[in-house]
């Protein structure tokens, strides 16, 4: 397992900031999504052979378009699309505005591709990572990857999705498409316990581009309240595992470990959203986390508060693993509330019993309820859907950062 | 392939649905989206080419298969019928799907529009 330096920190920093823009700028000049796409690509896996060799350039913005344009002119030659050379309006590439690097995501999320297409394209247009990357984050095959972009760029072309931002009457719903390409970005990605995707924090990519979004698109109460959740839960992801590896659960963890500036921002961008008077599902969560993050213990948390959240967010979100957490908040306020909410979770048997974390909340419900010996039964069942070592250890890594059981 | 800005783009619009839906509509909604249908082809004139059609229903269909066999029916099983196809001609993808979302049928059930785009360049091929 590799360690980050911090010229690696510097190199996925340039990466991110730079390569959207080349992208865009590219295709705006040549007029070809893939070859753009490509020579961005290239220029990008070039960097990260030269800078770990050489060092970090003085203008690595500048180092970086040189080597993409130049790998754009030679797929040109190479392809003989010697009419894209035609298209060619200034001989230097300039750089694109933050808005088309939003036009480029836009493009990469469309609703026309399909949804883990959208995932591969954005990470590696707007984020520069290479495929070899994500497939680890990932734990998709390199080779099964790499076809679904190819088919992915080969479906914006052959289509002609256009890069630009969707007219207002289309904004919300397409925006909805690229939280969730970012949400499953944060969420889903696989780390080593130290939180690290090896050579890229794809959560920090994640929370950064969570950032750009909502600064770009600054009346999107959606983006905001977005940003906000995964601000904060990067805030507090410093505690989640132990020294050795370990997951530890929310009630136990140090806060002092959290980021409370990060938690501050958070605290902003949710006003910020609050503002526009658009509630939607993401604010919600983040208005959770941010009850968590603001309560100085886990004996001290606003449950009430929580409680309401969750009311919200289910009549929005009724799915079962937003029903589960809302149970388990709920069942924080006392005995005939953790009645109610066994209640509420054993009416989710039928579709999370395979789900190992239903039964860990299921003991935990029923050992609030002084029912010990049944909570050991469910904690029995939970053990038994997570006995394989492999899998269990691949549960613990996938750093899921959805609020769970106990809302870390 | 060059997405050069205004390279025109043909899209094939097909009409589908599903018979037995088709068949439980209310025939006083089915005329009335009917009516709304011929104005969608007024509206929008200046997007679709004359090169479309209305199909006449799928009973009427005939298949010939690979090696010249002639059966009745439509080329596959589904229960999902082409009705008719428009070609298309708009700037880029977010027009095509803007365009379809505001087919009048798909207020009813068992529905489905599917938008391919037109071969108009060939290099793509080479």
């Amino acid at each position: 397992m590799t360690t980050r330096s911090s010229s690696d920190d510097r190199l996925a920093t340039t990466l991110r900031e730079e390569s959207g823009r080349l992208v865009a700028a590219l295709y705006r000049r040549f007029r070809d999504f893939d070859i753009a796409e490509e020579a961005v690509q290239g220029a990008v896996v070039e960097a990260l052979t030269a800078w770990r060799r050489d060092g970090t350039p003085d203008r690595p913005a500048a180092w970086l378009t040189t080597a993409a344009q130049r790998n754009a002119l030679d797929l040109i030659r190479r392809r003989g699309r010697q009419e894209a050379l035609a298209a060619r309006a200034e001989p230097s590439v300039e750089r694109g505005g933050t808005d088309d690097r939003i036009a480029l995501l836009f493009a990469c999320c469309h609703p026309a591709l399909a949804p883990e297409a959208r995932l591969a394209l954005t990470l590696r247009a707007v984020i520069g990572l290479t495929t070899p990357q994500i497939a680890r984050a990932f734990l998709v095959n390199e080779q099964t990857l790499a076809q679904r972009i190819v088919r992915a760029k080969r479906k914006v072309v052959s289509t002609h999705i256009e890069l630009r931002v969707p007219d207002p009457s289309e904004l919300p719903e397409r925006l909805g498409d690229v939280l969730a390409v970012v949400y499953v970005m944060y969420n889903e990605a696989f780390v080593s316990s130290t939180g690290r995707t090896q050579d890229r924090d794809l959560g920090a990519d994640a929370v950064w581009l969570a950032d750009v979004i909502a600064t770009s698109l600054p009346d999107q109460a959606e983006a905001w309240g977005l940003a906000a959740l995964l601000t904060l839960q990067h805030g507090r992801s410093a505690a989640r595992f132990s020294s050795d590896g370990d997951l530890v659960l929310l009630r136990d963890q140090d806060r002092g470990q959290w980021d409370h500036t990060a938690i501050d921002r958070a605290t902003g961008m949710l006003e910020r959203a609050a503002s526009l008077r658009a509630s939607g599902p993401y604010q919600l969560q983040a208005a959770i986390a941010a009850c968590h993050a603001e309560a100085p213990s886990w004996g001290e948390t606003d449950w009430l508060q929580i409680v309401a959240l969750y009311g919200a967010l289910i009549r929005q979100d009724s799915s079962p693993v937003v029903r589960l957490n809302g149970a388990i908040a709920l069942a924080q306020l006392g005995d005939r509330q953790a009645t109610e909410a066994l209640a509420d979770v054993d009416r989710l048997a039928d579709r999370l019993d395979g789900y190992h974390l239903f039964h860990a909340s299921r003991a935990e419900l029923l050992r609030l309820l002084d029912r010990d010996d049944e909570a050991a039964v469910a904690d029995r069942r939970a053990l038994e859907l997570t006995t394989n070592e492999a899998e269990r250890r691949l549960l613990q890594t996938r750093l899921r950062r959805h609020p769970l059981i106990d809302g870390s | 392939m060059i997405l050069r800005e205004g390279t025109p783009m043909k899209y094939v619009l097909m009409f589908t649905s599903e018979p037995a839906a088709d068949a439980a509509t209310d025939p006083e909604v089915a005329k009335a989206v009917y009516g709304r249908i011929y104005q969608w082809f007024q509206d929008n004139a200046d997007k679709i080419d004359e090169n479309g059609a209305e199909l006449q229903p799928v009973e009427t269909a005939t298949t010939v298969k690979s090696g010249g066999l002639v059966v009745d029916g439509p080329f596959n099983e589904a229960k999902e019928v082409i009705g008719g196809f428009s070609v298309i001609d708009v700037p880029d993808m977010d027009a095509a799907v803007a365009l379809a979302k505001t087919w009048p049928s798909l207020e009813l059930p068992g529905i489905a529009v599917e938008i391919r785009p037109m071969v108009v360049d060939y290099s793509q091929f080479e």
